[in-house]
């Protein structure tokens, strides 16, 4: 199979190391070469935040590039659109519409761009945007979040369900793993 | 069984794999997980040292009595080391000793883009250069058989995306490796006599492990289909990019020891290829080494001394077509990274903006102080430079410097190698006033214990250096302790210090919010009636408070609930949210 590119993006603390560690683990267990890439450090601290995962027959670099993603999966509204050029023609935007203000906007030196999904839109991008804040609430934890749009995004793939779940398991804590069960169903039937 | 894994892991799984049974490192971002990974195995020793020189002296004392040992570092932990390194190359090892050094173009979490090959041949010192995580793996028990066999220290140098990015691996089973120590003098002391008989065998270990480099399976060919007439040479994630971009259709000679570099194997690939590349990151090692040979080859002025590479960065030097993107018309703010919500060193950061004092920074998250709205730093360098250039810039600009200049450290720093710059402060008498900015952890790399927090890398009862009483010992009688929630008593101690006709220094206590044991409290609101939109919370940076239709708002899902805004504001509208 020819190499799939997803990206995770998001903001520094949002859960995105989670979400990679699930998706590398469903796809090796696929049968999948994998590569997952992103970045430790500083970066973390609140700063803008990019996991790379590609797989298919043989993977060699570890990154993504500007137009070559499939999907990108973003945790927060904005950084969607920092990242949209790596996006491949025809390709697929899952968002998270939660809005958190980087700190040019809090200290007031630029505005916070309202209008990136309907201008991504506009320009091609299929994009497929959630509250999933909200929908992790419900799951019983707004940390979930990283999970619900796991779920989104499973849907765009014929890896069955029960996969996932196994996943999940293999994943996380076990006193955590029906909550992430919940958040990735609710995501998936959104 | 295969598994995915990040390099860091891999090359830790390597080392243990190999019999490797102690390692002392110094955390430091893309190397940490070496040593945190190599923590979990019980039948080892690990721990972390308080800087890199005491870490690969610790491995050294170990290769000597025995035992297979490694240290793991950044490459600027490296410039600290550098001192046992060259004259390890003379010494020669007992048991195998591997240094893995992980380097960090880009500049993703570093203070400068160092290309830590230059070490290996200063210190003519053989080192290894994985690719991918299997790589990583399969060097350190090479890396150990050349150690032994050689009589050398081997270096195996990461990058950040070798580092950190997961490949599929294997694992295999641990081997014991246990070597006799005797005492041999005239290896072991390098005393002058000594080291002058000793450096002819180092000449000859590196003309040895030419002749290696010239046939092993490490550096290899792979030959093209033939359809582009060049060839390219490479190593590490470079490697990767070319493969991603050419597949099999161009030869490739693939370095995995750059240090030292082959001969006759360059040669014989030179001849077989029209045009010759070689696609490295950072500086031009394997260009220089090519061009030293008589050969031709295009290097540096196709592919940037600057920044990390990418499939992008080949297609575009070698002009292929580019591919499509999708471009906004809208600016996208950055984001870039900030203190946490809660931070305890905004505090005491907000206090030294406030009063307008000169503040020399050091390495640690604090140094994101330096960001808006604060801006509260002035310099930083490297570890320590802090306390020692502030003891320089106060004996260079006197009392006027003195009543009005800081130097902000962390504990994990202040350990490293802050101290000996406080010694310095005592001993040669400037009224300095150091700040100790002690979360009682070693932040930026994840969360590391140090010796100030009475826990070792296990997080099992250790040790415990007391801060106050070490300022102290060395000479500082004035020792302080605040609390940087408490804004007031900061600001008082802060001034009361810095109008002291002696040297001080102020330990700002208050544990990291990420740490398990701190329990955020309840986030804040703001109370609309109140709040009057004067946006003084807003000066004090916190990621949590917002401004929106003409009031603060705090963002719930980011508050911890220091509350420390609160008593920013003149209104009184940040209230804690009901029980």
């Amino acid at each position: 199979m020819a190499v799939k590119n997803i990206m995770i993006v998001g903001v520094g603390g949002q859960g995105s190391l989670l979400a990679s560690k699930l998706l590398g683990r469903l796809l090796v267990d696929e049968g999948f070469d994998v590569k997952v890439s992103e970045v430790h450090g500083m970066s973390q601290r609140g700063g803008s935040v990019v996991t790379y995962v590609r797989f298919g027959d043989k993977v060699y670099s570890p990154v993504i590039e500007e137009g070559e993603a499939d999907f990108i999966v973003s945790f927060e509204k904005i950084e969607a659109a920092r990242y949209v050029r790596h996006l491949k023609k025809g390709g697929t935007v899952i968002v998270n519409t939660q809005q958190i203000d980087p700190m040019p906007v809090i200290i007031g030196s630029t505005v916070y761009p309202d209008a990136v999904l309907e201008e991504m839109s506009s320009k091609g991008v299929q994009v497929d945007a959630l509250d999933a804040l909200s929908l992790a609430t419900q799951a019983g934890s707004a940390k979930a979040c990283n999970i619900v749009l796991m779920g989104k995004l499973a849907k765009y793939f014929d890896i069955p369900c029960e996969k996932w779940e196994k996943a999940i398991e293999k994943c996380v804590k076990p006193n955590f793993v029906e909550i992430n069960k919940k958040a990735f169903k609710i995501g998936y039937d959104h | 069984m295969k598994e995915l894994m990040i390099g860091n892991a891999a090359l830790s799984r390597g080392l243990y794999e190999a019999g490797c049974s102690v390692i002392s490192s110094y955390p430091g971002t893309p190397s940490t997980e070496i040593t945190e990974e190599f923590a979990k195995y019980d039948d080892v020793y690990c721990e972390w040292a308080p800087n890199e020189k005491v870490a690969m002296e610790a491995a050294f004392g170990a290769s000597l009595r025995g035992k297979r040992s490694a240290c793991c570092m950044k490459h600027v932990g490296l410039n600290v080391a550098a001192d046992p390194l060259f004259t390890m190359s003379y010494t020669g090892v007992n048991a195998g000793m591997v240094i893995c050094v992980a380097d960090d173009p880009g500049m993703h979490s570093s203070q400068n883009e160092q290309d830590s090959r230059h070490y290996a041949i200063a210190a003519k010192v053989p080192m290894l250069e994985p690719s991918d995580s299997q790589e990583a793996l399969d060097f350190a028990k090479l890396a150990y058989e050349i150690s032994e066999e050689y009589d050398t220290p081997v270096f195996i140098k990461m990058c950040t995306r070798v580092a950190h990015s997961q490949s599929i691996t294997e694992k295999g089973e641990r081997t014991e490796v246990t070597r006799e120590y005797e005492k041999n003098p005239r290896k072991y002391i390098m005393a002058p006599a000594n080291a002058i008989a000793r450096h002819p065998f180092v000449e000859e270990r590196t003309a040895k492990l030419v002749e290696l480099a010239e046939t092993a399976s490490f550096n290899r060919v792979e030959e093209g289909t033939g359809e582009c007439g060049f060839g390219i040479i490479t190593s590490s994630t470079s490697y990767q990019y070319v493969k991603e971009v050419f597949g099999d259709t161009v030869s490739v000679l693939k370095l995995g020891m750059v240090n030292p570099l082959p001969v006759k194997l360059i040669k014989d690939f030179a001849k077989k290829v029209e045009k010759l590349y070689v696609i490295e990151e950072l500086d031009p090692i394997i260009e220089t080494h090519c061009k030293n040979l008589g050969i031709e080859v295009i290097g540096k002025e196709k592919f940037s001394i600057l920044g990390e590479f990418s499939q992008r960065t080949i297609a575009k030097a070698f002009e292929l077509e580019e591919k499509e993107t999708v471009v906004l018309d809208t600016n996208i703010p950055v984001r870039p990274p900030m203190m946490c919500s809660g931070c305890p060193h905004r505090g005491m950061y907000y206090v030294l903006a406030k009063n307008k004092i000169t503040v020399l920074g050091d390495i640690g998250c604090y140094t994101l102080g330096s960001m808006p709205p604060l801006n509260a730093l002035d310099m930083t360098l490297c570890m320590g430079a802090s306390v020692s250039g502030l003891h320089g810039f106060n004996k260079a600009g006197g009392e006027v410097s003195e009543k009005n200049t800081v130097c902000v450290i962390g504990d994990s720093t202040f350990m490293h190698s802050g101290v000996t710059g406080l010694i310095n402060i005592a001993y040669n008498q400037s009224n300095s006033t150091v700040i100790v900015l002690d979360n009682s952890i070693t932040g930026m790399t994840g969360h590391q214990q140090n010796p100030t927090t009475g826990k070792n890398i296990k997080g099992d009862p250790a040790g415990k250096v007391d801060l106050e009483a070490l300022c102290r010992s060395v000479g500082i009688s004035s020792v302080r302790v605040v609390d940087p929630y408490n804004l007031e008593e900061c600001e008082r101690v802060v001034k009361e210090e810095l109008a002291k006709e002696e040297p001080s220094v102020i330990i700002s206590r208050r544990p990291c919010v990420l740490l398990k044991y701190v329990k955020p409290k309840k986030p804040l609101r703001v109370d609309p009636d109140k709040c009057r939109g004067c946006k003084r919370c807003m000066k004090f940076g916190c990621p949590s408070i917002s401004f929106r239709d003409k009031h603060a708002v705090v963002d719930s899902t980011l508050c911890v609930g220091c509350g420390v805004c609160a008593g920013l504001c003149p209104f009184d509208a940040f209230e804690s949210e009901e029980e």
